[in-house]
């Protein structure tokens, strides 16, 4: 496994240590998930739920929610009633 | 070291001098409490004083908690209180606490999910879950520790350091809702919530010698729930005993417009539905019997279990679930594919820690995550990345959703023959703190007897059934059909009705004399 190339997949910075510790032990774990490859499951649907789940729709109506105040009280920065960001585009 | 003999002895101390009669109401059953209530024996201020005392002479040596709030919970019991005096009580429950784990959001109160990600979150609203509590007048109370988002089988890859199994301070309580397990068995909660994704419920109930309940999949709302894998995931009850498990899982269960995956099936009166006794049809795993890690007093307990439904008039039956063997396998694959996903709303950009060090938005995503998460996520991220990415989705994504088809297609063809399905909860008892740490696939392999039965969505609950060589208490797993959690909770009470093993506390006194 290429743990560099999935951590980047995963936006997730890993030091040297988890690097080598996370590629060790990922290659266990895969060796021991390999039993998969021993089933046969010609012909069988996958599940994504254990039960069938149907699309369930409510009336489009406007419910309470949060206020202003309560939507931003969790954001590492604010800005004039906005969650503040990094630049996302370079200036033209 | 983390075994703190001071705060050990410091804990005996407190609990010599502590009152006599609250050892009457803390490890009193929710039921015991509910009567003493309608008698007006005692008040839910009375109740709750003596779970404030008792967690405040236990806590220094177990931290089952991550934090509670003293102030919220006597506000709420004081409210009770006239709501009993004034005959208005909003139900026979009203003004006893229930321990929450730290993964379900409660309004205005810290939520962290054992991670240093959310260590300053609070939670602007209350889950479904809480909301039914409330209405039923319940106490909620405190925040209980968990491994890291849930992702743990021992309380250990908490951010917030390790929970101490009460029955000894050396083993771990289980996990990942091993806060939860440990307080109620210590007396510091009459009965808590947990959430089980792959037996985080059952398991830390089988290692503290209570009981604890996953519900069928859907039967309970996860709405305010933090999501680690959403087609596994539920909340359930972990108690004193299987009556109690029952109550609350009648005040929690149903439909909710929140949650998608709620299913409109009614919610019966569970307690009424436990008392029901018949000759249940018990099917035996074989494959869980005849495996290699299955500890031999493990399996001489649940060899017991299995004679006294026999001696009952319960015919006994071996069943065998052919694939159930690539269970925990497919299992890590779909649990950390859907935690993949699901932990990427952890940014840095809403809520949640953020890198002071990151300088754009990328290094914001893979800076703030690097830090805020612990060692346990970030091999999970990374596993669920590898089985969802271009190349390897089919041979391994794919094919873990065909083997849980036919995992279920097993269950529901045994389900043709028996009514209930049994089997140890765990291969071993608690083992020691550490022991299994530095090896991720041998914790994952304590899972081995849970995992399939949130892969198939069918209820399980966890009773104690004995002790080991190290008096470390045993569980016995019961598996029933899909909502068919009124004759799996008769089939337990009948159980436990003849045993005695829920009525056994830890002696927490004693531990000063064993370090």
């Amino acid at each position: 496994m290429n743990v560099d190339a999935i951590a980047d997949l995963a936006r997730l910075d890993l030091t040297d240590g988890e690097r080598q510790r996370f590629a060790e032990q990922l290659e266990k774990i895969l060796d021991y998930i390999d039993v998969l490859q021993s089933i046969d499951v010609e012909g069988v649907e996958p599940s994504a739920h254990a039960f069938e789940v149907v699309n369930v729709w409510r009336r489009d109506m406007v419910e309470a929610s949060f206020s202003q105040e309560c939507a931003l009280r969790n954001a590492p920065e604010r800005e004039s009633g906005q969650i503040r960001v990094p630049k996302v585009v370079d200036d033209a | 070291m983390r075994r703190n003999v001071k705060a050990v002895k410091s804990v005996c101390q407190k609990l010599s001098t502590m009152p006599k009669e609250n050892e009457m109401i803390y490890y009193q059953t929710l039921k015991d409490l509910s009567v003493a209530l309608q008698a007006g024996s005692l008040t839910p201020s009375r109740i709750m004083g003596a779970f404030i005392a008792r967690t405040k002479a236990t806590e220094a040596a177990l931290h089952s908690f991550i934090c509670y709030d003293e102030g919220s919970a006597l506000e709420q019991a004081e409210a009770a209180d006239l709501r009993w005096k004034s005959g208005k009580n909003l139900s026979p429950y009203d003004g006893v606490p229930i321990g929450i784990k730290d993964i379900i959001s409660v309004q205005g109160q810290p939520m962290t999910c054992g991670s240093r990600m959310l260590e300053n979150y609070i939670s602007p609203y209350d889950a479904t879950v809480i909301t039914k509590l409330r209405a039923a007048g319940m106490i909620i109370w405190g925040r209980l520790n968990m491994d890291e988002f849930a992702m743990g089988s021992s309380t250990e890859t908490s951010a917030f350091g390790p929970t101490q199994n009460p029955w000894n301070l050396e083993y771990v309580p289980g996990g990942s809702s091993g806060g939860s397990a440990a307080a109620v068995a210590a007396g510091q909660t009459c009965i808590a919530l947990g959430t089980d994704t792959g037996g985080s419920i059952r398991q830390p109930a089988a290692f503290c010698g209570i009981v604890g309940l996953k519900p069928t999949y859907g039967r309970v709302s996860r709405y305010g729930v933090t999501a680690f894998a959403s087609s596994l995931d539920q909340v359930g009850p972990i108690g004193r005993s299987v009556e109690d498990v029952a109550a609350v899982l009648s005040i929690i269960g149903g439909r909710d417009s929140h949650d998608s995956t709620s299913v409109d099936v009614p919610v019966e009166n569970y307690v009424h539905a436990s008392t029901c006794e018949k000759p249940w049809r018990v099917g035996v795993l074989s494959e869980f019997m005849e495996g290699g890690g299955l500890d031999g007093d493990v399996s001489a307990a649940i060899g017991r279990v299995v004679k006294f439904y026999e001696s009952q008039g319960c015919p006994i039956q071996p069943i065998s679930l052919p694939n159930v063997n690539a269970g925990l396998a497919a299992y890590y694959i779909i649990a950390t594919a859907e935690a993949f996903s699901n932990l990427a709303r952890f940014d840095g950009i809403r809520y949640g820690h953020r890198s002071k060090s990151a300088t754009d938005v990328a290094s914001v995503y893979s800076k703030s995550r690097a830090e805020g998460f612990g060692e346990e996520v970030k091999r999970r991220i990374i596993l669920g990345a590898f089985v969802l990415s271009g190349g390897f989705h089919d041979a391994y994504y794919t094919r873990a959703q065909k083997v849980r088809s036919l995992i279920r297609a097993d269950y529901m063809r045994a389900f043709d023959d028996v009514d209930i399905i049994l089997s140890p909860t765990a291969p071993t008892a608690a083992f020691h703190e550490t022991e299994k740490c530095e090896d991720p696939l041998a914790m994952y392999l304590n899972d081995v007897y849970t995992v399939t039965v949130n892969m198939a969505g069918l209820p399980g609950i966890s009773i104690p059934c004995g002790f080991d060589r190290n008096h470390m208490p045993i569980g016995v797993q019961l598996i029933g059909k899909p909502f068919g959690e009124g004759d799996l909770l008769a089939a337990a009470r009948f159980y436990e009705k003849s045993h005695d093993f829920h009525g056994q506390h830890p002696l927490l006194a004693d531990l000063a004399q064993t370090l």
